[in-house]
């Protein structure tokens, strides 16, 4: 593999590839270094291409050793649609813009890309248990690996989540713990846990290999744009993690000459309810003070963002910036990407719509861009959120009936 | 006197221990006390000019004292101040 160790984002102190987080010399994040050498770059794109229709084909750019990516079991993440979305564009008067629907993974959401390497990884290390903190969507993928590659699973989520999130992780058959807090409690208790367990935390202990995952959005991105960058992506901070790793795919494969185009322009989306990156990127800031989240948002819903500082100097580098919208904004960035594109996204992706029709309104975006927004999840998943926004009509199984009621346009 | 819960990550620098009980009526009182047991532990936690590294969080029976007055935060005799590393989750 190209990843060689990992190295301190603080410090700089390096570590060998285990199952480790945090720097013991300052408490800083470590993250996986590597070494690549593409001396051809016809021939690294015609073996990515060659690869398999998920994100093993970017084997040689992730911390995994073996096997050859055809050989891997459990469930396969990404390859999602890049979809062009020519009748959203037109409301805001744009040259292009894309939805990387990422609510076509296995289990619905971008999660399956982290997962898939954090639970790969840890069997590499020896581990038997995957764990994670969840707002939902992790716990999702982190009981379906699990189930996939035969490993013990524990997912622990605040108490109050969405039905269908936490009905589509105990169906696995996993260790399924409610937490009477918010998530930022749920993350204590693992951040805990993790260090008293010989568990794989698959976004705490793991969480240098997990985040890695997230890079794989740029690469595809950049893959089917006919190996371009976009001009400016629209994605989602929570941790801010996703976030920053799009931009280092793409900074990766701009660096290796795989992908042609300048840096794209980085642009944030939280909720109002959930704001501590916004907020200090509105104030100037160079870190987040925490926040209690009350937002429908609750896959973003971490008032204790751990990449904050990093995501505030993503987007003061490419010339982007972190917005936040209403609960009623994310409601009508829902309806708006479904009525203009066919995709029904969950809450994240509401905020995400939602923050793209802000910078257009502004006049933040020029009309000749191409713009790409990540939609990280599925609209089933949070199905409160649309429930009362729309009419429909009652009638009898009857044809003057519905001449009347319907054609006529009286609404029951 | 309140007990500080050391993570896992700073063990070997408090001599094993898991939680250490310090003298302190505030988060910055118990922490001094903390670091005059265990010197290493200023050189991992401080950030040299009075305030923690920004990676490190601090909580008082659960709750980050970052909501409350930051190392201001009283300290009951009873309570239990955890300090753990910052970069986990999302």
């Amino acid at each position: 593999m190209g990843a060689t160790k990992l190295t301190c984002r603080e410090c700089g102190a390096d570590y060998g590839l285990e199952a480790r987080y945090v720097c013991d010399r300052c408490f800083g994040p470590l993250e996986v270094g590597y070494e690549h050498d593409v001396k051809d770059v016809e021939h690294m794109r015609r073996r990515i291409m060659g690869g398999p229709q998920n994100i093993w084909r970017y084997h040689d750019f992730l911390p995994l050793e073996g096997p050859h990516p055809r050989n891997r079991t459990g469930l396969p993440a990404g390859c999602t649609p890049l979809v062009r979305a020519d009748r959203l564009a037109a409301r805001f008067g744009i040259r292009e813009v894309w939805v990387k629907n990422d609510a076509a993974n296995p289990t619905h959401s971008f999660k399956d890309r982290v997962v898939s390497v954090a639970a790969n990884r840890a069997r590499e290390l020896g581990y038997d248990t995957l764990a994670c903190a969840s707002t939902g969507n992790l716990a999702n993928s982190v009981a379906a690996h699990g189930a996939a590659l035969g490993m013990e699973t524990y997912v622990f989520i605040p108490a109050d989540l969405e039905e269908q999130k936490i009905l589509a992780t105990g169906v696995y058959g996993t260790k399924l713990v409610k937490v009477k807090g918010t998530y930022d409690d749920v993350n204590r208790l693992c951040t805990e846990l993790s260090g008293e367990r010989d568990w794989a935390f698959v976004n705490v202990n793991m969480r240098p290999y997990y985040s890695e995952g997230s890079k794989t959005l740029g690469y595809e991105i950049g893959e089917q744009l006919g190996w371009e960058t976009p001009d400016r992506v629209v994605a989602p901070i929570a941790s801010g993690s996703l976030y920053t790793k799009i931009a280092k795919g793409f900074e990766e494969f701009r660096d290796l000459g795989l992908v042609r185009g300048d840096a794209p322009i980085m642009n944030g989306a939280q909720a109002d309810g959930c704001s501590p990156v916004a907020t200090a990127y509105a104030e100037g800031a160079d870190f987040c003070k925490p926040v209690r989240p009350d937002t429908i948002a609750k896959s973003l819903a971490i008032g204790n963002p751990a990449d904050g500082p990093y995501a505030l100097d993503l987007a003061r580098r490419s010339g982007g910036a972190i917005d936040s919208v209403s609960d009623d904004e994310i409601r009508a960035g829902i309806k708006l990407l479904a009525e203009t594109t066919g995709i029904f996204t969950e809450t994240a992706g509401g905020v995400t719509t939602a923050v793209f029709a802000k910078l257009a309104e502004r006049g933040d975006i020029d009309p000749g861009e191409r713009v790409v927004l990540v939609i990280t999840g599925e609209g089933l998943k949070t199905l409160d959120a649309v429930r009362g926004t729309f009419e429909s009509y009652w009638i009898t199984p009857s044809y003057d009936e519905f001449v009347r009621e319907v054609e006529s346009g009286v609404r029951a | 006197m309140p007990t500080v819960k050391l993570p896992t990550q700073l063990r070997e620098a408090a001599g094993g221990e898991s939680a250490v009980s310090v003298a302190g009526a505030t988060v910055g009182e118990v922490l001094s006390s903390l670091f005059d047991v265990h010197g290493e532990l200023r050189d991992r936690l401080s950030d040299g000019d009075g305030g923690l590294r920004r990676f490190v969080n601090v909580y008082v029976d659960g709750e980050d004292i970052r909501f409350g007055d930051g190392l201001d935060t009283p300290v009951a005799e009873s309570q239990e101040v955890q300090i753990l590393p910052a970069v986990a989750g999302g």
